[in-house]
């Protein structure tokens, strides 16, 4: 068992990501926003999740990827957090999967920019990568907040 | 362990509450020290203390406390008598053992605090008597069964006592009775001596009174009903958690009453109505639980009051009034600091030496006097003293020394504006810098504290007598009443303590009326300048100036708004509603964003952000101007709040007769189309927000014949689609609206009655604004119109 660990998985831009599956509250589609002016770019807007207002934060905008189109509705993980519940906006929701430690590597050092610091490492599954992300730090957006302002 | 950390952190808690109180009575004791009830609590508290930290092992807690209870003993037995010196040695030893507790509660251990010299000085008070010096070592042998293992210490502790147990016996377990004597009084009352046993004893001498008293005191405790069977300690997160689901249940609620209004089953409508009655009823008996009385805070004051005169060498008495006036947890923590403050200030400035009290013809002992108490739903509190008041010669040199204001400036001020110099940072006038106040940390902070709640401080100065500080704070922060407004298709929601009025500019005066100074617009506010700040532009929302709106809506909605005693107008897109908002904090990634204090859930569900408006006065630069201004603009905002001057809403009445009434009576001004006037009873009537809004004439009102304003239709002919003006008067929930033809103006002017005009409604006339001007009597037309208007509202 000690070996074994439980993903759930999520698509941005083509890419699969996962997190601890304990670490996310629930998984809901796309809701309403209030956007936020003046608030650092990585944050779409507040949604209300059964009376608790929760911050939305674009994964896109957050990894430095393309922007979605406008079309494309994003669905909404919802992290358990230090102070309250934030959502990460994906485009797609996939499994809970089960990956071997065994599987697990360290990001390739040609791994540049903002997101190196996000990704804590990439599964190897059969013919794909699942891409850990380490939510502490993707939630931590005082140190982005500075460098956008 | 378990168990032990539950018992261990029960008596810190109560041992805490008991503490607080001891300061209290201690001081009450200094003044009357023949109180023996007062006196008999201490010596209890400090029991029980001793007591519990024996049973749980710690030692120095213990030693402390105990030569504590050996000194109180003396005292209650009367063989002592108190003073200011003895007083002084019982509050160290409260500190020390407050200490402990305090290093108790945050590591578990007592600490490495060294106490003896204390112990010291607390065993050398007890003084000459000898026999009491050192713990009473001579307990009675006991006769009567059952006789515990009676140690010299235990001899004094009452509680040990079973109180379950006679009188007497609980008198000798306590060591304050011989067992023979009591064996001996018994058979007295067996022989038909109808006394009481306590009686009996005291008589011969056996035991004293007020060892009978406690005695009687342990057993009535111990039949008495324990308070503890009605009373529960509740976590606080645990109410902050209710707090918040009754916020969510309030709308859920909004969201499901928005919806019944399109439902026509009768069973939905009635039990939505329920949940309306049963939300809203929870809802008030949920923030009571978070409302706690302000002696909480208080009762922290007799003892700072009594440390602080002995070091100045003076002579306080306090007095307050009101200490069960009640108000949110989290506004009672806010406001406990700037409080302090003031009393401190108080002691320290406002109160003289007994001497110069003397001189000037007062009693040596100066008397601070503490109120609170609610009205109009916000709680005022006042502090005063009656010391030689402000000096505000000295304020004004002291605020050109340290270039507050310019001189030329500062022989123009007046009282009331020097008086609010006060309140600028940096200001302090203590002559020396005493270790309590003057190190220029002053009034400003406890100014910007009570304002970050929603409150206003307010001096009132009597030159020789005293000064009075008045504070007004809102009840709760987590629910407040907010104007809606859009900007760029979202809504904000900004708090109604902020706004000051809202302005509409139309057509031409939409055109004109914004003026450019080098970029920054302003708008001629009653001939004052109001700086102008677009809420779309600052937001960054969307790039416009102020051009795009009077193009496209030819109107203007300016929003004007207070920060730190500048007045701004905000300019936005549309101007909704008036409404309570639950107030939501906003997450982490959001802390730095200046602009908003929180976020608030909207009856359909949406979020609106909460605009913070000193955020935004200093974002726009509105607030961090030139110093100077500051003053001059400070001056001017509370010129007008000035005692005898007033708010007037200014009306067009019958016969084109200028009208007024004051504006603190007008709940809201609403416009109706005339064909959204129905009739019912007799009487003419709106839709209004969800209620039936009672309407008067103001044409029939002031006519001779009051009577006939129940049945007169709308007086003159008009188109149908036309709309009247309503101005709305709340009072206790009832809401009429009184029917005017034009509403012109808002004025502030001195109120001052010339004469009768005889007119029915009226109070008589002045001068506003250099014309002649009828006021209006609001609730005589009201009780006139309808007589039971004012009784149901009180009965509702």
């Amino acid at each position: 068992m000690a070996g074994k660990k439980q993903f759930s998985t999520f698509v941005v831009d083509r890419l699969l990501f996962g997190v601890e599956v304990e670490k996310v509250q629930e998984v809901i589609r796309y809701q309403e926003m209030t956007r936020v002016p003046l608030a650092p770019s990585v944050v779409k807007g507040l949604i209300n999740l059964r009376g608790q207002i929760v911050t939305a934060v674009d994964l896109r905008r957050r990894l430095g990827l393309r922007e979605r189109a406008a079309t494309d509705l994003p669905m909404n993980v919802v992290m358990r957090h230090e102070d309250g519940a934030v959502s990460l906006l994906v485009d797609e929701i996939g499994d809970v999967l089960e990956v071997e430690e065994d599987a697990f590597e360290l990001p390739p050092g040609t791994l540049a920019g903002e997101a190196r610091e996000l990704i804590r490492g990439v599964y190897k599954l059969k013919g794909t990568l699942l891409i850990a992300l380490d939510t502490d730090k993707m939630l931590n957006l005082e140190a982005t907040a500075a460098r956008v302002a | 362990m378990g168990d032990m950390d539950d018992i261990v952190r029960d008596f810190l808690v109560e041992s805490n509450e008991n503490l607080d109180q001891l300061d209290r009575d201690l001081v009450t004791l200094e003044k009357d020290p023949t109180a023996r009830e007062v006196l008999s609590s201490i010596f209890r508290t400090i029991h029980t203390i001793k007591g519990t930290t024996g049973f749980l092992g710690f030692p120095r807690l213990e030693s402390v406390a105990h030569v504590g209870e050996n000194l109180l003993s003396q005292l209650r037995d009367g063989r002592l008598v108190l003073n200011a010196e003895i007083t002084s040695g019982l509050l160290a030893m409260v500190d020390a053992v407050r200490k402990i507790l305090s290093n108790i509660e945050s590591t578990g251990q007592e600490g490495e605090g060294d106490y003896t010299s204390l112990i010291e000085t607390l065993t050398g008070l007890q003084g000459g008597d000898k026999k009491a010096s050192a713990p009473v070592a001579t307990a009675p042998p006991s006769d009567l069964s059952p006789a515990p293992p009676v140690t010299g210490e235990l001899s004094r502790e009452p509680e040990k006592a079973d109180p379950g147990l006679p009188l007497g016996e609980i008198l000798v377990q306590a060591g304050w009775a011989k067992s023979e004597d009591v064996n001996e009084a018994l058979k007295l009352q067996h022989q038909g001596d109808d006394r009481r046993l306590g009686e009996i004893l005291v008589e011969k001498g056996a035991t004293k009174p007020a060892a009978v008293q406690d005695a009687l005191q342990v057993q009535a405790e111990a039949r008495a009903p324990a308070l503890s069977d009605s009373n529960i300690r509740v976590g606080v997160s645990l109410l902050d958690k209710l707090m918040n689901l009754v916020g969510e249940l309030v709308l859920a609620r909004n969201q499901i009453l928005q919806f019944s209004s399109t439902q026509r089953d009768t069973s939905f409508l009635n039990t939505s109505q329920r949940l309306n009655l049963i939300t809203t009823e929870l809802q008030e008996g949920v923030m009571k639980t978070r409302m706690q009385p302000i002696g909480n805070i208080w009762s922290k004051f007799p003892r700072v009051v009594r440390d602080l005169a002995t070091s100045c060498g003076k002579q306080v008495n306090i007095e307050m009034e009101g200490r069960e006036t009640e108000l949110d947890k989290t506004i009672i923590e806010s406001i406990k600091d700037p409080l302090t403050h003031l009393v401190r200030n108080a002691v320290d400035h406002g109160i003289e030496i007994p001497e110069k009290r003397r001189a000037s013809g007062k009693s040596p002992q100066g008397h601070l006097f503490l109120r609170a108490f609610h009205e109009g739903g916000q709680v005022n509190i006042e502090i005063s003293d009656d010391g030689a008041g402000i000096d505000l010669e000295r304020v004004k040199q002291k605020s050109l020394e340290k270039g507050l204001v310019a001189p030329d400036q500062a022989s123009r001020l007046s009282d009331r504006e020097l008086l609010n110099l006060l309140f600028l940072p940096g200001f302090s006038t203590a002559e020396k810098v005493t270790n309590v106040s003057g190190r220029g940390v002053g009034l400003d902070v406890v100014k910007t504290n009570i304002e970050k709640i929603g409150g206003t401080v307010d001096i009132q100065n009597r030159v020789g007598q005293g000064t009075t500080l008045k504070i007004k704070i809102p009840l709760t922060l987590a629910i407040i009443p907010a104007l809606i407004v859009t900007s760029s298709g979202d809504r904000y929601a900004i708090p109604q303590v902020s706004l000051l009025e809202l302005v509409r500019l139309q057509g031409e005066q939409a055109r004109n009326g914004i003026e450019k100074i080098h970029g920054a617009a302003v708008y001629r506010l009653r001939g004052k300048l109001l700086p102008l700040v677009n809420l779309n532009h600052e937001l960054r929302v969307e790039e416009t100036g102020l051009e795009r709106p009077m193009a496209e809506n030819n109107a203007v909605n300016i929003v004007v708004l207070q920060a730190d005693d500048r007045h701004f107008g905000l300019i936005v897109d549309e101007i909704n509603d008036t409404e309570e908002i639950v107030v939501k904090p906003l997450g982490k990634q959001l802390k730095g964003v200046p602009t908003f204090a929180g976020a608030t859930i909207m009856g359909d569900g949406q979020v609106a952000l909460i605009l913070d408006v000193l955020g935004l006065a200093q974002l726009a630069n509105v607030v961090s101007q030139v110093r100077d201004r500051v003053v001059g603009e400070k001056a001017a905002a509370t010129e007008s709040r000035h005692d005898d001057r007033e708010s007037l809403l200014l009306l067009g009445g019958p016969d084109d007769a200028r009208m007024a009434m004051p504006l603190s009576l007008v709940a809201r001004l609403e416009e109706f189309t005339r064909t959204a006037v129905e009739k019912a009873g007799g009487r003419h009537v709106v839709q209004y927000r969800g209620q039936i809004l009672p309407l008067i004439h103001l044409s029939s009102a002031v006519t001779e014949r009051p009577q006939e304003s129940r049945s007169s239709g709308p007086p003159a002919p008009g188109v149908a689609d036309e709309k009247i003006q309503v101005v709305v008067y709340t009072d206790q929930g009832r809401s009429v609206g009184l029917v005017v033809d034009r509403i012109l103006d808002i004025a502030h002017e001195a109120v001052k009655i010339q004469k009768h005009s005889g007119r029915h409604g009226t109070l008589g006339t002045m001068v506003v604004q250099g014309r002649v001007t009828e006021l209006l009597d609001l609730k005589g037309i009201i009780q006139t119109a309808d007589p039971s208007f004012f009784n149901e509202a009180v009965a509702a």
